[in-house]
């Protein structure tokens, strides 16, 4: 049974991005109003250059709005100082990438090992969590191999043990499941589901990708920088007969999901 | 974080060859430039510091060994009464031609001095004796010179100026910084052979051996008093002037250290560009690694280890490599020295270039946008 989590762990009000160059100005996000609760996986969805990514890394504290107000963990990340965000990003999130971004030079292990180095973690505590973090996306006995010996689905499963490693609260993936096969993009999308329901964590999560649409629980759609749709699954857990490579558009969701 | 610059920098094998190449090659060519450097240097003052000699005394303005000018043997009797004088020797040089066997003429620079009285002699006699040279028309030279003034072995005859001479034993190791080598002679001979109408009652340095217990700085002081004409210096004064002379006015001094720096310059090039490679080669590792929370000090801190790594190994290879080069110019014409100071001032030199050379690397690195990790 999915737990119940109603902390809000994002808060975004009003938040605006303009990008200049010389005279010219590019307004990626407009006024964006959003909140993101523990538990829930968020789904991002819109057109290219709809300000997806725009909105994830301003979420992830690394790209800073030019207007508007941004609350993670009830902390105002816009009055911080830029030498602190590297803190909130270390305590609060974790990033999962399209294109997986492992270190080809470390193994499994020790990609993992690296986001625990970041935080001071080093020696066998650091290398005993590396190995749990493995064990929790099933890759315990791919621990020692480099991410070139590694399927697509596995680095990604490898990408989020190391994005797990500072056991953060929210999580954002950008497009995780776009280079994945069916089999390996469902794997994916249900262990990112089961971090939300299960785990608690906030995962925010932009993708193109018709077939996640069910495992959502919240989709939001993106327009020329503002959200223009938000629906919310009725549904408290997906569809247990879906099939991952049959995902029906969103166009054909409305039975499935209320705005 | 550790690992992670090691396994990046040992990662690409030709790219980590080339950096270590060229560390190798700066640190190799300021060695051979600082140790030519020092070698000349050391050449240029040999014959004062193995002079056991605590005062040298020289015609006034004679600011260096090479150019002596002569004067009254009456200087050496007042110093020899002048309290705190245990032992003063008259002694020459000058350059002179040398009559190989086989007819050619060699320039060479000859040194006169009293054997056996312990002032003035040469050192390192690896044939005959300094004893010897108190045989008429006797020369010692050193084995390095055989090949350029065309004798081979004890006994060898030779003419210096119009005067007959004979070898009666050889040196090792004392080169000359001119293109004329040392020969040795008693200081009678040696005025037949470089001005036979020169009065033996001259000479151009006096060389003086303090008392025991007498400090040569007051001695020196002392005997400027009593004398004329004369300028006195320490041996460490007349050592240092005569290096600096040949060093800092002929220019061969700049021509040494223009040639390490732009060792230097060559290094912190060679090294900055391949780290620097390394670097864009991984930036969206390091992308990656600021979106994780990595501070710029953690960035720092990877990219100066790898810089540190490439320094100790370069400078391990350098040293094998710069033992090679040092051994084989002790047989040459110019020596290269390399003290121990000098090796762990040049490890302490490849650490610092190298880091100077990630410091571009660690420019670049600082002004990434993480954001670029989510860019394709």
């Amino acid at each position: 049974m999915r737990q119940v989590h109603s902390k809000q762990v994002i808060r975004a009000k009003g938040l605006s991005k303009i990008y200049r160059e010389g005279a010219a100005e590019f307004r990626a996000l407009q006024s964006v109003d959003l909140d993101v609760h523990a538990g829930e996986l968020t789904l991002m969805m819109g057109p290219s250059g709809s300000g997806k990514t725009t909105l994830l890394s301003i979420l992830g504290c690394i790209l800073r709005a030019s207007d508007g107000r941004l609350e993670i963990l009830g902390e105002d990340v816009g009055s911080l100082p830029e030498g602190e965000l590297p803190r909130i990003r270390r305590e609060a999130i974790g990033f999962v990438f399209q294109a997986f971004n492992l270190f080809p030079t470390l193994t499994a292990a020790e990609n993992v090992a690296l986001a625990l180095d970041v935080r001071g973690i080093r020696g066998p505590v650091a290398q005993k969590r590396g190995e749990e973090l493995l064990a929790e996306v099933g890759l315990a006995q791919k621990a020692r191999s480099f991410p070139a010996d590694l399927s697509g689905g596995q680095k990604q499963r490898v990408a989020i043990a190391r994005a797990l490693a500072g056991d953060p609260p929210i999580l954002l993936a950008d497009e995780p499941t776009a280079a994945l096969d069916s089999t390996s993009g469902r794997t994916v999308i249900e262990l990112l589901q089961r971090l939300a329901h299960e785990h608690g964590r906030a995962v925010v999560m932009v993708t193109h990708d018709p077939r996640v649409l069910l495992f959502g629980d919240r989709i939001v759609h993106l327009e020329d920088g503002r959200i223009v749709k938000e629906k919310r699954n009725v549904q408290t857990r997906r569809d247990e007969t879906s099939s991952f490579g049959e995902a029906p558009m969103a166009a054909g969701l409305s039975n499935q999901f209320s705005i | 974080m550790g690992l992670l610059a090691r396994r990046n920098l040992f990662h690409d094998k030709v790219r980590f060859a080339v950096t270590l190449t060229g560390i190798v090659f700066a640190l190799v060519l300021i060695i051979i430039q600082f140790g030519l450097f020092l070698g000349f240097t050391t050449t240029t003052s040999n014959n004062i510091d193995h002079s056991n000699a605590d005062l040298w005394i020289v015609f006034r303005g004679v600011g260096y060994f090479d150019t002596a000018r002569d004067f009254s043997e009456q200087k050496l009797y007042q110093v020899l009464a002048t309290p705190g004088v245990e032992r003063a020797e008259k002694y020459m040089q000058a350059f002179g031609r040398w009559k190989r066997p086989d007819g050619r003429i060699e320039s060479i620079q000859v040194i006169g001095f009293h054997p056996g009285r312990g002032l003035g002699e040469p050192w390192n006699v690896v044939q005959g004796s300094v004893a010897d040279l108190k045989q008429e028309d006797s020369v010692l030279v050193d084995e390095l010179y055989r090949e350029k003034l065309g004798v081979e072995k004890i006994g060898d005859r030779v003419e210096i100026g119009d005067h007959r001479a004979r070898v009666v034993g050889f040196t090792r190791g004392i080169r000359s910084f001119t293109t004329s080598p040392f020969v040795y002679a008693a200081f009678k001979n040696s005025l037949d052979y470089t001005n036979p109408t020169s009065s033996e009652d001259r000479t151009a340095y006096i060389l003086v051996k303090a008392a025991a217990g007498v400090a040569p700085k007051e001695l020196q002081k002392q005997l400027s008093e009593r004398l004329t004409d004369v300028d006195i210096y320490t041996m460490a004064e007349f050592s240092r002037k005569t290096r600096f002379y040949w060093m800092f006015t002929t220019g061969a001094g700049l021509a040494v250290l223009t040639a390490a720096l732009m060792g230097l310059v060559v290094g912190v090039a060679v090294v900055a560009q391949t780290i620097y490679a390394a670097t864009m080669d991984h930036i969206r590792e390091y992308g990656t690694l600021k979106a994780m929370g990595a501070t710029n000090r953690y960035l720092y801190r990877v990219l100066i280890e790898q810089a540190v790594w490439s320094a100790v190994l370069g400078y391990g290879l350098a040293m094998i490599v710069a033992h090679f080069i040092v051994d084989a110019s002790a047989k040459g014409g110019a020596v290269i020295l390399m003290p121990w100071s000098m090796s762990a001032g040049m490890l302490v030199l490849a650490v610092v270039m190298c880091i100077a050379a990630a410091l571009v690397s660690i420019n670049k690195v600082t002004r990434i946008d993480p954001a670029m990790v989510f860019r394709g």
